[in-house]
């Protein structure tokens, strides 16, 4: 079995619209080329995984040899073949499966199949060093909105809670379309928020109250905010009254935010953990990490965030998690590794 | 030379290695569809079968389809990122020829139509004829519903492929082979006979989308 302590790895991942190509050497970053097919979504208001798939097939080797040229390092000289196996589109991930399987034929380097949310905590190695133990990650993008519990980013990775509906990120993307801002919706709301008052209009906090607690203590859910913000919108037009785009978008956001953060203080603090990671796309909206920070300064807590190139999806946090995986001494996976669209965070490796 | 040859555009995965003189191994996957899990292991069997190791391969050749697009995917960029690692030449050739290929090495003459599955009521079709040792594409590839294919051809042309096993009832069936071979994909490929193409898969429908219409009311 492969044992290395810093192994050079080849990290591939195409789970959603981005087909990223990292090598890092244990927890050095050495290369992180991505092409993104996120413009030709754009006018589908959201990623369409046909459209995505066929931009992973048209990526990959020229992000695979841009990676090689960037870190000046060659996949004969790499220890191991790291891909993001799920969750993720089927589709989608299929395509840097098959590439990442062909690398580990090509060149006779075991492969191994790794979790797309678990690298997304194990990329900020690259940035902040070893991640202390325990540490809790808040991870949020247009396809997760997940809270885990990291004893051990290759062996150890519990959910703690996760969205029961859309994504924090779909409901940017919704409420920006509702808002007439563009796709996608993250950044454009966060600008626009900039400009308004985000107490104006008290937005629901999903699953914060009552019997939603009991069961759904570190759950979060944005589809009934999503559908307030919609109503708020329409009931203004109704009253004849032109509505303030950013008083509404300070609104969501802050709902967003507060909620987001308000729990995983919540399991930090029942958790004793003492350790934050926030990661995915939208760590990297401003009002999200101005609530985390205020309030795990109060709890505390040490907030880690990976600068926005390593937040969004990219191949160096799934080379990252690969190294992770290789330097703890765990076998390969095997060469008919399935594309796992629901793959759940206790599988690091598949 | 040795030609690594796959095909990915029918439920079955198929694999062959060629040394120009005939096929060294051939291995097709144990179910249909799972491409994306039996590929790899499909090339690696083929490579130990003939005593072969991937340093030896000289040129890769893959199958575009038409055909169904995840699985298709999955040949083409096995196919592409092979040969970008090896810095060998990667072939693509259109399925439908392989088939057809098959069909005149089994004695199939004159004119005649390969359909495969395209989902969706629909097959992918072209129409080919044979001269000496080769088939000509007169034309297609194609994607329509097998009704229409038979209106298209007349009702004489034999069909042959997995789509005329399908569409028995409007397609005048003829023998033949029902998926593309990579046998005789590596074998079209090491003679020089195919019909090479970039190793683009032939989509033939655009993707699935439509730009979202007005907003619905939540109330």
């Amino acid at each position: 079995m492969l044992r290395v302590s810093s192994p050079l790895v080849l990290g591939i991942e195409s789970s959603c619209d981005e087909t990223g190509v990292g090598i890092v050497r244990g927890t050095e970053l050495l290369a992180n080329a991505v092409a993104s097919s996120v413009d030709e979504h754009v006018r589908f208001g959201g990623v369409v995984p046909e459209v995505a798939s066929r931009a992973h097939l048209e990526a990959m080797v020229p992000m695979i040899e841009k990676a090689q040229a960037d870190a000046g390092v060659s996949v004969a000289d790499v220890d191991a073949i790291a891909v993001t196996c799920g969750p993720g589109l089927t589709g989608a991930l299929l395509v840097g499966i098959a590439a990442a399987k062909a690398l580990a034929l090509a060149y006779d380097k075991p492969l191994y199949g790794v979790n797309h949310l678990v690298a997304h905590v194990c990329v900020d190695q690259l940035v902040h060093g070893p991640l202390p133990r325990p540490t809790a990650a808040l991870l949020v993008s247009g396809g997760h909105t997940s809270l885990l519990l990291v004893d051990d980013v290759a062996t150890d990775v519990q959910m703690l809670g996760e969205t029961i509906d859309d994504a924090a990120g779909e409901a940017f993307d919704k409420v920006a379309r509702l808002l007439g801002l563009p796709y996608p919706g993250g950044p454009h709301v966060d600008r626009v928020a900039r400009d308004g008052d985000g107490t104006t209009i008290a937005f629901p906090r999903g699953l914060t109250g009552g019997r939603d607690l009991d069961r759904h203590r570190f759950d979060f859910s944005f589809s009934g905010l999503k559908s307030a913000v919609a109503r708020h919108v329409e009931h203004e037009e109704r009253m004849g009254r032109e509505i303030s785009v950013p008083d509404v978008a300070a609104s969501f956001q802050d709902a967003v935010c507060d909620v987001l953060s308000a729990k995983t203080m919540k399991a930090c603090v029942a958790n004793g953990v003492e350790h934050l990671v926030v990661g995915g796309g939208v760590a990297a909206n401003g009002r999200l990490r101005q609530f985390v920070e205020e309030r795990a300064a109060r709890h505390g807590i040490e907030v880690r965030v990976p600068p926005p190139v390593l937040c969004t999806d990219n191949g160096a946090m799934v080379a990252a998690l690969g190294a992770a995986v290789v330097s703890a001494g765990l076998p390969p996976s095997s060469l008919d590794l399935a594309a796992d669209s629901s793959l759940p965070v206790t599988r690091v490796v598949a | 030379m040795l030609v690594l040859a796959l095909d990915t555009a029918s439920p079955t995965v198929s694999v062959a290695l060629h040394d120009g003189t005939s096929v060294l191994a051939s291995v097709t996957g144990a179910d249909a569809m799972h491409h994306g899990e039996q590929l790899a292991p499909a090339i690696a069997r083929a490579l130990a079968e003939a005593g072969r190791a991937m340093g030896d391969v000289t040129a890769v050749a893959t199958g575009v389809g038409p055909g169904p697009f995840t699985g298709l995917r999955v040949g083409v960029v096995t196919a592409r990122t092979l040969g970008a690692s090896l810095g060998v030449p990667v072939h693509g050739v259109c399925s439908l020829d392989v088939v057809a290929e098959q069909a005149r090495a089994e004695g199939r003459d004159g004119t005649f139509a390969v359909a495969t599955d395209a989902r969706r009521k629909e097959v992918y079709w072209a129409a080919y004829e044979t001269a000496g040792d080769r088939v000509r594409r007169t034309s297609g590839p194609q994607v329509a519903r097998a009704a229409d294919v038979a209106a298209l051809l007349g009702g004489d042309v034999p069909v042959i492929g997995r789509g005329a096993d399908l569409y028995a009832d409007d397609l005048a069936r003829g023998e033949g082979p029902s998926d593309p071979d990579a046998g005789v994909l590596a074998a079209l490929v090491a003679s020089g006979r195919a019909d090479v193409v970039e190793p683009e898969p032939m989509y033939l429908r655009r993707p699935d989308a439509v730009p979202p219409g007005a907003r619905k009311r939540a109330s």
